[in-house]
């Protein structure tokens, strides 16, 4: 911030007269001399002086000091004095709320100002400063100004009534003013009828069930005729509003189609991709053999194209977008491929998307292309898109198998290389194409077998160990191969650690005379010397398999792999539909739902496409989701990277970048029985092996042997699945206010509240750190001790900044529950240590438990019932919450909000049972039966659980959520 | 909508401050600093979320310009108008630079206040704004009662871009065709991709409120003329050149004075002008494209620490035109020790900063060859890595339009000032870009 005073220094007395100049004011009584001139007869003098507030304002210097003087200069008829007042009272009257009202009267007046220019000026600056009592101020003008003569007034108004929302709904409702802004739509002039659509979408938002934004048809009608007339921002406002209307039938979808067309020639992108959004979603609703049909698709591919000779940062949301919409009908852009060839100069984000586009279109028909662009892309200087265009080869070997044997060749050649990082991307990817084409390519096993040495990252490594122990049998010194892994077996990563664990199981199996020495040492090593669970299960599952039946062992081990399928990362069906309702929002970008990235009710409600419309509808409800020549939905595990996203800084572990699908049915079983029969002890396995689709996930049946030996460990992995699944949900979990932790006294001045949150599956714990020191206070960190349920910080402690004298500053730390276990007492409470450059401090506190209630925890009916009779009734505890009123369908959404899920209702003359469960991180499972009697405003719940110390803790919050 | 919009230095100094959402807090500023401008690797992104708050940003020169927001916002949009920030900016002060930024701070602030409201882009047009924003000379408070209530009808109406009552002596305007070729192109001589995308800038000084009319060689349109039977024939002998009349445009984007529904409906190109200079239309073609130049690349690798190459280039258009600027730009690997070249035409030389043999000749006439040798001595290296051979690039200007286009005519009509088609001076020129024009070797 020091540019002011160096700009001073290296312009002298500039002849110039120019606004920099403001930024030189003398340091010494400043503010003194500010308010002398602020005060000053002379209108030059005064205007010059609120500039240099300005400047010290935007500089970061506190002029707040000056609040009085200022808003004395607002009362003038220059309208460029008057727009610096405003500039600072904007900034300022928060913190000055008692003097802002001084500047009440002369928005009062200005909003009766002859000159429509002031009197907008002054109600769109009254919307922004967010003081309470001035917001009743504001009422009456904006009620006039909302009904202004002239159109720049009244457009103004339309926005001011957003901003009112934002400060109080409830004003706003009583006010009226919802009504008046809803007959802005149909104001004569385009301009207001947009800011008007703008404000009401972003209003509804906030309010999903409310009736808001009456969609009809005659409403349409207006806002398709002011689309032809207003700017290019006011068209995005209204094509993103139009988007969210559902059609009545074909016919109508037909005719908007036919009018919004028109906006695909618009100069600016975001027009364009706004009425692709509107285009592609009610297309849905059109009979597809209909000629329209077709001549819409044709329409579409030109200016998706056309996109990409934007700006690059507007290239790269295109692409994004593009990505969507190849996934939901690849018909439009399938002669396009040559569009998305990499251009030398692209910047690196957009070649890797271009990259993902192209495997997407590869077909037979363009493959040879594809494959000499990939293989010249390989060459490449940048390491993830050389990574990058390798794994694509090994993609089109998957998709397009008349091109597989051409693929692997050109991965040989790549091998040939030697260039280190080229040569594990081809293993890994070779490894897949093993699994696609079983007994066609295993001549190049020696090649591979080569270059062994070489690699050094996990996934590479986990790819070979899998082909040794897949071919065992061909591969004459398989077990020196795998010996040789076995030597530094505890330095591997778990990947490669649970693969070898397998390869070697296979190679005995196969070969069982040479090798019994070796799988003597694989389990031994797993089972005693390993303090990972996953292994230890795994190791402890093989052990007990091959000593009670090797027969079983070996249809278990060496069972027939299911197929993997073509696409690797399709965006699962029902995210894509709801994303392709965002096409050209953030949301499209991230290929996340908005639920996973923003707070609060904001943008929650989940969109969705309109159903196809006329007679057929079940005969063409199939093809609603078509996106391959495949009948069935293909089944695919989406990978992490596309759910999660890399931006949220989730630290997943164990990457598996290529999941290969599995039968759905056959995973569901998989999950439900692991779920239900076997609770903790197993969940952390499922997410841990799936890549490599070894003996697990394909033989339910094996499971329950395995119960009686595998220790009674609580869990404590992160389980991928948790995860996985919370990203997707609704986040509405209660979230206690902050309570002083660490008081000021007891830490040399350094003051720390907080309180706990569960959003979108992600933990966090919310800090407030102040410095009530006299000193700065820098280099914090974080750390807890070990608790009950492995919590443990996922990141450091993000205090950017050095925290000086007085001030304050949130922040929010990423908890995985990963970390080391161990029973506390209570069970919930958190013994935390915080360092800076002081000191370490310790203190502590308890979190709710419903911090640890995951996404996925609806149980089954079946597993539900099943369980329930399994726990003894000793382990049931009962519990009574008093004093709620709520009916027994608004409890459950409630505390559905925080992962409790209702799975059933019975009624019993008057009394509603609700059956929930509720599931921990470390896969501990809670069942509750809740009784309500209705007129009654006490609830008896009865809680079960095999860990029975829990259920206090999951009853105080049932309490905490239907209390708050 | 955009939450708040910075302007930092490339220290990551913060210039422009402005918040327009009270869940923008004043830690955003240092987050976008701290993670995207200070961070040490290669950006991966423009989007950036930082604690789940998004950032956009473009950079300009030195300059980074960031949005940011905490809603699901239209991320085409918010760029969309990142870029015309920019536009605005430029147009009141010329280039965007810390300095200038720093000295018309206030204007900025003004501007940011009256083209965001509540995060919610407004008029953007630079003609409009240049009416009412008070900064930089023009002062509106003068303005009497009815020249208020003219700005404000035309910041909110249906012609924003252009305000009444303007008067030229001369009604005059100037039409340049811009275009820039695209070639990708296989050391085998194979088109791997070819496009233009050509602009329509055109610059008008014309009297009150006209009407104007443009027309092309569309096939669509000709074709559809033809059918009709009123078949313009004039054309055929201004067309000349290439000897095709009409061209395929794959897509094409307007300015928003032009009538979208008209096109989409009849093809026709209709609108109000703005005054002054401005980008009437965008296109794009991939078909029948006139590739002004050929390039014929041969490497050879004379053991590991020589390297000979042979680049021929062919002009493919009539002999009477001239290209000019013509640059040829040969990449070398980065451990060249020394290069001999001889070029037939021109001057090369080798540019060791740039890893590359850069080849200028000014003018080159139609149907004409050149040829460059070199010889390229190498480092010995233990590099495993090979080296990438980027492809050999070239920048060239022509004098006609590459995709075949022509301007058929462009009407103007003003039914209530007394001028007539006839009397405006009207100026046409065409000139051919490189745009990325590149041969693998």
């Amino acid at each position: 911030m020091e540019w002011a005073s160096q700009l001073c220094e290296n312009r002298g007395l500039g002849s110039k007269m120019t606004d920099s100049k403001y930024f030189t004011t003398t340091k010494k009584g400043e503010i003194f001399e500010l308010k002398a001139e602020l005060n000053s007869d002379k209108k030059e003098k005064k205007k010059e002086a609120v500039k240099k507030v300005i400047a010290s304002m935007t500089v970061g210097k506190d002029v707040s000091a000056l609040f009085p003087d200022v808003v004395n200069c607002m009362q003038t008829d220059n309208l460029e004095l008057k727009k610096l007042v405003y500039l600072y009272l904007m900034n300022y009257a928060k913190s000055q709320p008692d003097m802002a009202i001084m500047a009440v009267n002369t928005f009062v007046k200005d909003c009766e100002d002859p000159n429509p220019l002031i009197r907008a000026l002054a109600v769109r600056t009254m919307g922004c400063i967010r003081v309470d009592k001035i917001t009743e101020y504001l009422c009456e003008p904006l009620r006039k100004c909302l009904k202004d003569e002239d159109p720049y007034v009244r457009k103004t108004a339309a926005v001011c009534v957003a901003k009112l929302h934002d400060i109080n709904a409830q004003l706003v409702e009583d006010q009226g003013f919802l009504d008046t802004l809803k007959d802005l739509i149909s104001d004569s002039n385009p301009m207001v009828v947009a800011n008007a659509v703008a404000a009401l979408s972003e209003i509804a938002e906030s309010h999903p069930n409310s009736n808001l934004l009456d969609l009809n048809p005659q409403t349409i009608n207006k806002l398709l005729t002011a689309l032809n007339e207003c700017t290019e921002w006011g068209q995005i406002f209204i094509l993103d509003c139009l988007a969210n209307y559902m059609p009545r039938d074909d016919r109508e979808s037909q005719s908007i189609c036919e009018r919004v067309t028109p906006r695909l020639s618009h100069a600016n992108s975001a027009v364009v991709l706004s009425a692709v959004k509107v285009l592609m979603k009610f297309m849905e609703m059109l009979p597809k053999d209909l000629d329209y049909y077709g001549t819409l698709l044709k329409k579409l591919a030109p200016p998706l194209v056309t996109l990409l000779s934007a700006e690059p940062e507007l290239q790269y949301v295109a692409l994004r977008n593009i990505n969507l919409i190849v996934q939901k009908r690849p018909e439009i852009l399938k002669h396009e491929m040559k569009v998305f060839f990499v251009k030398y100069n692209d910047p690196i984000y957009v070649k890797l998307e271009k990259l993902d586009i192209m495997i997407r279109l590869a077909s037979q028909a363009n493959i040879a292309q594809v494959l000499a662009e990939l293989k010249e892309y390989a060459t490449e200087v940048d390491v993830d898109f050389v990574r990058k265009a390798v794994r694509a080869i090994g993609r089109c070997a998957i998709k397009v198998e008349q091109s597989a044997e051409r693929c692997v060749s050109t991965l040989l050649d790549l091998i040939q290389t030697k260039v280190n990082y080229v040569v594990q991307e081809a293993i890994v990817v070779i490894k897949d194409i093993f699994r696609k084409y079983p007994n066609k390519y295993e001549s190049v096993i020696a090649t591979l077998c080569e270059n062994l040495d070489s690699l050094d990252e996990p996934e590479a490594r986990a790819a070979m160990i899998w082909i040794v122990g897949e071919y065992a049998e061909r591969i004459d010194n398989a077990d020196e191969l795998l010996e040789s892994f076995l030597e530094g077996f505890h330095d591997e990563s778990t990947q490669v650690q649970l693969q070898l664990l397998t390869a070697i199981v296979k190679l005995f199996l196969k070969k069982p005379t040479e090798t019994q020495e070796l799988v003597q040492q694989v389990l031994s090593l797993a089972t005693q010397d390993s303090d990972n669970p996953d292994l230890r299960d795994r190791g402890y599952i093989y052990w007990r398999l091959l000593s009670t039946d090797p027969v079983a062992a070996k249809e278990v081990v060496l069972a027939e792999k299911p197929l993997i399928s073509e696409e690797t990362d399709l965006i699962e069906p029902t995210l894509l539909e709801e994303l392709i309702c965002h096409i050209g929002t953030l949301a499209s970008v991230y290929h996340k739902p908005p639920s996973a990235f923003v707070e609060g009710s904001r943008g929650v409600q989940h969109k969705r496409i309109p159903a196809r419309a006329g007679s057929g509808e079940s005969a063409e409800s199939s093809d609603v989701g078509q996106s391959g020549p495949s009948e069935a939905p293909p089944a695919v595990i989406p990978s992490q990277g596309d759910l999660l996203g890399d931006l949220l800084n989730l630290d997943l572990a164990p990457p598996t970048a290529t999941v290969p699908s599995v039968q759905p049915s056959m995973q569901m079983g998989a999950m439900d029985l692991l779920g239900g029969g076997l609770d903790s002890l197993l969940g952390g396995d499922i997410g841990g092996s799936p890549s490599m689709g070894a003996g697990l996930g394909v033989a339910p049946a094996a499971m329950p042997t395995a119960l009686g030996i595998a220790p009674a460990v609580g869990g404590g992995l992160g389980d991928l699945f948790d995860l996985g699944g919370g990203v997707g949900m609704p986040t509405g979990s209660y979230v206690a206010p902050k309570t002083v932790w660490l008081p000021a006294m007891k830490a040399k001045g350094l003051e720390i509240s907080g309180t706990f949150a569960r959003r979108g599956g992600i933990i966090q714990m919310d800090l407030t750190l102040t410095n009530k020191a006299m000193s700065v206070m820098t280099d914090f960190a974080i750390q807890f001790n070990r608790n009950s349920f492995g919590l443990a910080p996922a990141g450091p402690l993000q205090v950017l900044t050095p925290l000086s004298p007085n001030q304050t500053i949130d922040v929010s730390l990423p908890l995985s529950t990963s970390g080391p276990v161990m029973k506390m007492e209570p069970l919930n409470n958190l013994q935390v240590a915080v360092k800076n450059n002081i000191d370490v401090f310790y203190f502590s506190c308890q979190y709710p438990l419903s911090l640890i209630f995951v996404e996925d925890g609806k149980m089954e009916r079946q597993v539900f019932l099943a369980t329930w009779k399994d726990i003894p009734n000793d382990n049931e505890a009962q519990f009574q919450i008093k004093d709620i009123h709520l009916n027994s369908d608004a409890a459950s959404n409630k505390l559905q909000g925080s992962n409790i899920f209702t799975i059933a209702k019975r009624t019993v003359e008057g009394q509603d049972m609700l059956y929930q469960s509720v599931k921990l991180t470390n896969g501990i499972w809670v069942l509750a039966e809740m009784r309500i009697q209705t007129g009654n405003p006490n609830y008896t719940l009865s809680i079960k659980c095999r860990a029975p110390e829990v259920c206090q803790f999951v009853f105080l919050c049932y309490e905490l959520v239907l209390k708050n | 909508m955009i939450g708040g919009l910075f302007i930092y230095n490339h220290k990551g100094e913060v210039l422009i401050s402005r918040v327009y959402r009270d869940d923008i807090g004043r830690n955003a500023v240092d987050a976008f600093r701290v993670n995207v401008i200070h961070a040490r690797q290669q950006v991966r992104s423009p989007v950036t979320n930082i604690a789940r708050t998004s950032f956009f940003h473009v950079k300009r020169s030195n300059i980074w310009l960031a949005a940011v927001t905490k809603q699901n916002v239209n991320a085409a949009m918010v760029f969309e108008f990142l870029y015309k920030m920019c536009d605005v900016m430029t147009a009141y002060f010329g280039k965007i630079s810390e300095e200038n930024i720093k000295n018309n701070f206030v204007l900025i602030y003004e501007l940011l206040d009256e083209i965001l409201d509540f995060g919610y882009p407004q008029n953007s047009e630079t003609g409009a704004l240049k009416t009412f924003i008070t900064q930089q000379g023009i002062k509106s408070q003068h303005h009497t009662k009815e020249e208020q209530s003219q700005i404000t009808s035309q910041v909110t109406g249906q012609i924003g871009w252009r305000r009444e009552g303007i008067k030229y002596r001369r009604n005059e305007l100037f039409l340049d065709v811009l275009e820039s070729v695209n070639l990708l192109m296989s050391p085998q001589g194979q088109v791997l991709s070819a496009h233009v995308s050509g602009r329509v800038v055109m610059k008008s000084y014309l009297s009150g409120m006209p009407e104007c009319k443009f027309g092309m060689n569309d096939k669509i349109v000709i074709d559809k003329q033809g059918k009709g039977g009123t078949t313009d024939d004039s054309g055929k002998s201004e067309l000349g050149g290439s000897g095709k009349q009409s061209i395929a445009i794959d897509d094409c984007t307007f300015h928003q004075c032009v009538r979208l529904s008209k096109f989409d409906s009849e093809r026709s190109i209709s609108f109000i002008p703005p005054d002054g200079e401005y980008e009437l239309m965008r296109y794009r073609t991939t078909k029948d494209i006139i590739l002004p130049f050929r390039v014929i690349p041969l490497v050879r690798e004379v053991g590991r620490t020589k390297l000979e190459v042979k680049v021929v280039i062919k002009s493919n258009f009539k002999p009477s035109l001239l290209a000019q600027k013509i640059e040829v730009r040969i990449p070398t690997p980065l451990n060249t020790s020394g290069v001999q070249v001889i070029c037939m035409k021109g001057k090369a030389k080798y540019k060791a900063s740039e890893n590359a043999i850069v080849w200028k000749i000014k003018r080159m006439a139609g149907m004409k060859e050149s040829q460059i040798s070199a010889e390229i001595e190498l480092l010995p290296t233990n590099d495993k890595k090979k080296w990438a051979r980027p492809p050999i690039s070239m920048n060239f200007e022509v004098p006609f339009a590459p995709s075949g286009l022509k301007v058929r005519y462009l009407k103007v009509f003003e039914p209530k000032l007394n001028y007539s088609d006839h009397d405006v001076i009207k100026w046409v020129r065409y000139i051919g870009r490189s745009g990325i024009y590149e041969t693998r070797c």
